[in-house]
């Protein structure tokens, strides 16, 4: 700990720390244009993430080789890895850049968009279909209205603690990105489901929970989960979507049989 | 357009004011707009960690609404007209139980009952909290409503659509508005009957602050150019513990310090020992020392004072610029259950475990508590233009108390929803549609953005930016000179002079970041002349705003709200009085707590410890004096004046009624 500690005191320089930062950006103009690597190079500091590493390339871009180029185009906001805007492929492993740590990656450093979604220029995707999901599946709570109702049901914290994980999702698409069965939409995916299971948990969430099931009952719903389980391991928030996954099937299996007897 | 039948209002920001406002507006059937440059649940709301405030007193600490209003009050260094602070701190409560109902899964206490903390500036644990990210918690509630009006048909979304300018009519009437689509860079008018601007912050004009990349206030400074008003821009919050980084300063919420973090250094200048090596007799907590009643939370304003200048004097841990933050005393199993993603976030961009080690951190700047001048409806001067959350100035005064920003931004959000409204039905709406005044101002938007397409120079866009953010922050932030402010208006002028030599090096225009942050850009600046104009001429110190030549705050001479105008040329100042009708200012001293009056009062009107009456209803009431009046009229420019401010508000009428809804709540005693 101490050591750890000491380390600190200054800003932290490797005794290997390189002089530079080679990085790798898979880029594409606009959508149907062709992809293409460029390399570029940056001075190195302690403390970089991949974010500070782009800010430094827009700047001035100029490849490796010494080419005027465009600077290449990402997303970005919050920079705490809450809001999820800047998620893509970094060394192969999809996850936010505002997280991955320079120190922490080998390099040349490879960015490359995620594929599971419309490449809109460079390192930027088109998510709206996530969004899409989570209108289909009424991913909220039917209030009468926002007036004033006084407080809401008791709970117990085990289940708000449940919940609590669930609700941390940012959207970012990382799992969706991992799946091997989320594909051009053919799979509604975890990350829908487990907003399903967050409103199915909630005490009035429950009384509409039949039609959110009814919303991934198709052919395209929780079914195509081919439990490959790559979701949980990439979910940066952590969230345990296997289990929402295994939750939910019980729960729309349970409904398929005996949905019918309520009417 | 849909002008001509139903209401349309167009709002421009997508976090918790704009979703607050846009769920209000179309549960009452009216069609919303939104534009916002990100998707909307990736807004800055997303950020705020700590929690949200409302005197819901489930601690039986005797805590009221009242408390509340005083609390903010006298945190905000009595600049805050009192009339609106006190009706959102009677709405906080609803406003929590609210969220709950929406699925908020705030924390619970052992009866399944909403936990509360506590926040700086208080002595009540006051703020309901969703583990560390409350905030997120807060916009993906609204969010998840605002996309059940969205399938309803009500709200229409325009998310990756920045707003350029206003549409004004000959009469100086907001008409709509005209926005940039980010991908295209096509320019498009989009007509309303009224426009709420909640785009948030303004920290990028600082560089590296706590926001996120999207707080730039560059749509309220298109607003302030267009002849809005702004209001007390000097007053930024630089919060005591942040985490310094290259591209940005991360927040460590004041909900650690909440939880029962220590604020400490080595009592030797220079100590390199490990914290854990330092003994407890050789640490310094100099909060705690100075102010024995609120220790390490103490409002915002005087932490980071404390912290910097702890520093300066050269007690910074190893001389650098860093105090710790101390959890290690908390057993690491609470602190994940209550802190949990903001320790992570530590954790994830430092390296080191704080439930083991102490954390580094250093005051960064946070958030405004200046904005566009709004009335007691949240309307500006510009008729048809409305304003809430951080972009609005009505309620932190000269500095903000933690855990009050969320509860602000949803109570202006749900002012501004009915204000709205109210005036969309009382306005002549006829003919305007084809007028052209849309056309015009699209043509005007195309010619500055042509413009800069076409101009090569040798300026580097960045480069200004960056510039501009450490002249703002070396100067204009903990702790301010006259002569260097001075500087920093020369500074800021001879960057917007270069501005007009900057080149778009972006050949491909397809989703391009430069165009889009050169106008950004333009209007930083002209926003920061505002900052740093009103500090220099502010000639005393309260709240965050810190002069050691004028160590004094000066009732007599600056119980004023700033208010810039835009003369075409740079700022204008004018002077407001402040509406103090209710709680006589006094001096903030926080080495002594108001505890002793406190206890008094819960004594006296809350002896039985159970929960004081449900909060005040969400809608204004018939007698409550928030309730929108004569919404048809333009705002009046100087409502503080008194005899204009009864006319308007009709307080002197309803003040009475109010003041016996305090005493039902059990405050009245703790009236100072």
């Amino acid at each position: 700990m101490s050591t750890q500690e000491q380390s600190l005191t200054e800003p932290q320089v490797r005794s290997d720390a390189p002089k530079s930062v080679v990085i790798r950006i898979r880029r594409r103009d606009k959508p149907g244009a062709e992809q293409r690597w460029e390399e570029f190079e940056i001075p190195y500091r302690p403390n970089l993430n991949i974010i500070s590493c782009l800010m430094e390339i827009r700047k001035n871009p100029v490849t490796r080789e010494g080419k005027p180029t465009t600077p290449p185009a990402w997303d970005m906001n919050c920079l705490e890895q809450v809001c999820g805007i800047c998620t893509m492929v970094i060394n192969g492993r999809v996850r936010q850049s505002c997280s991955a740590l320079v120190d922490q990656l080998d390099q040349p450093i490879t960015l490359e968009p995620m594929t599971k979604f419309p490449n809109v220029r460079d390192l930027i995707v088109d998510r709206s279909r996530m969004f899409e999901h989570l209108r289909r599946v009424h991913a909220w709570i039917e209030i009468d209205g926002s007036y004033d109702l006084g407080p809401g049901p008791r709970m117990d914290q085990e289940d708000v603690a449940e919940r609590y994980a669930y609700s941390r999702c940012m959207t970012c698409g990382c799992c969706l990105e991992a799946c091997p069965q989320y594909y051009e939409d053919q799979y509604i995916g975890p990350q829908a489901i487990a907003q399903v299971r967050l409103m199915n948990m909630h005490p009035s969430g429950k009384m509409t929970r039949d039609e959110r099931l009814e919303a991934i009952m198709g052919d395209d719903g929780i079914t195509a989960c081919g439990n490959a389980q790559n979701c949980v391991k990439v979910c940066p928030m952590s969230i345990p979507l296997t289990k929402a996954i295994y939750e939910e099937n019980r729960e729309t299996v349970v409904h398929g049989l005996f949905g019918w007897l309520k009417w | 357009m849909a002008t001509t039948n139903g209401i349309r209002i167009a709002i421009v920001g997508g976090g918790l004011a704009g979703l607050a406002a846009a769920m209000k507006i179309a549960e009452e059937g009216h069609a919303v707009d939104l534009f916002s440059v990100v998707p909307v649940k990736r807004s800055h709301s997303v950020c705020a960690q700590g929690g949200i405030n409302g005197a819901v007193n489930t601690k039986g600490e005797g805590d009221s609404p009242w408390k509340h209003f005083d609390d903010t009050v006298y945190g905000g260094d009595f600049l805050a007209n009192q009339p609106p602070v006190k009706a959102m701190c009677e709405m906080a409560p609803s406003i929590i139980y609210l969220f709950d109902r929406m699925g908020v899964p705030f924390s619970r206490t052992t009866e399944g009952l909403l936990d509360f903390r506590r926040f700086g500036g208080t002595l009540h644990h006051r703020a309901a909290f969703a583990g560390a990210s409350t905030g997120q918690q807060l916009l993906y509630a609204l969010d998840e409503q605002v996309r059940r009006h969205e399938v309803g048909g009500k709200v229409k979304k325009y998310e990756g659509w920045e707003m350029m300018s206003l549409v004004l009519d000959d009469h100086q009437v907001a008409r709509g508005l005209v926005a940039m689509n980010l991908q295209t860079l096509e320019l498009k008018a989009f007509p309303a009957d009224a426009v709420i601007i909640a785009t948030g912050g303004p920290g990028l004009i600082f560089g590296k602050s706590t926001n996120s990349m999207v707080c730039t206030g560059s749509a309220v400074s298109a607003c302030y150019q267009q002849g809005a008003r702004y209001a007390n821009g000097e007053f930024i919050q630089v919060h005591p513990t942040s985490i310094p980084g290259e591209d940005k300063l991360r927040l460590m919420s004041e909900s650690a310090r909440g939880e029962g973090g220590r604020v400490w250094v080595p009592k030797e200048k220079g100590d390199t020992r490990p914290a854990s090596s330092i003994p407890e007799s050789e640490r310094w907590y100099f909060l705690e020392e100075k102010y024995p009643a609120y220790g390490n939370l103490v409002p915002r304003d005087i932490a980071t004072r404390e912290i910097f200048q702890v520093c300066m004097d050269g007690y910074g841990i190893g001389g650098q610029n860093q105090v710790y933050l101390d959890l290690t005393h908390i057993p690491a199993e609470t602190l994940d259950k209550k802190l949990g993603a903001i320790l992570e976030i530590y954790e994830m961009f430092v390296g080191d475990d704080p439930r083991h080690v102490p954390m580094r951190i250093f005051p960064g700047v946070h958030y405004s508590m200046g904005g566009l001048w709004v009335d007691y409806n949240q309307r500006t001067n510009i008729p048809g233009l409305l304003a809430a959350g951080e972009c609005d100035y009505s309620i932190h005064g000269a500095n903000r108390l933690g855990a009050n920003s969320l509860v602000s931004c949803v109570y202006g959000g749900f002012i501004a929803a009915p204000a709205a409204i109210e005036y969309a039905k009382n306005i002549e709406r006829n003919g305007v549609d084809g007028s052209g005044i849309y056309d015009e101002e699209v043509g005007r938007q195309q010619e500055i953005n042509d413009q800069l397409i076409r101009q090569s120079g040798t300026e580097n866009q960045y480069k200004i930016h960056e510039e501009m953010g450490k002249w703002m922050t070396d100067n204009v932030t903990v702790v301010r000179y006259n002569d260097r402010l001075k500087e920093t208006d020369d500074k800021l002028l001879e960057l917007i002079d270069r501005y007009g030599h900057i080149s778009i090096n972006d050949s491909n225009l397809w989703a391009t970041h430069a165009l889009p942050h050169a106008r950004q850009l333009f209007n930083m600046l002209q926003l920061a002349r505002v900052i740093t104009l009103g500090a220099l001429n502010r000639n005393e110190s309260r709240g965050a705003h810190y002069k050691p030549d004028f160590p004094n705050r000066d009732d007599e001479n600056w119980m004023k709200t700033t208010i810039a105008e835009y003369s075409g040329e740079g700022p204008v100042l004018s002077y407001e009085s402040v509406d103090v009708s209710l709680i006589e200012p006094r001096k903030r001293d926080y080495s002594k707590g108001k505890k002793q009056d406190a206890a008094k009062a819960s004594a006296s009107a809350n002896a039985s410890g159970l929960p004081p009456k449900e909060g005040a209803a969400q809608v204004p009431t018939e007698d409550s004096e928030t309730k929108p009046r004569d919404l048809t009229g333009a705002a009046v420019w100087d409502q503080n004046k008194e005899e204009v401010r009864d006319v308007m508000h009709g307080q002197t009428e309803t003040r009475r009624e109010q003041d016996k809804s305090i005493e039902d709540a059990g405050g009245k005693s703790d009236k100072l």
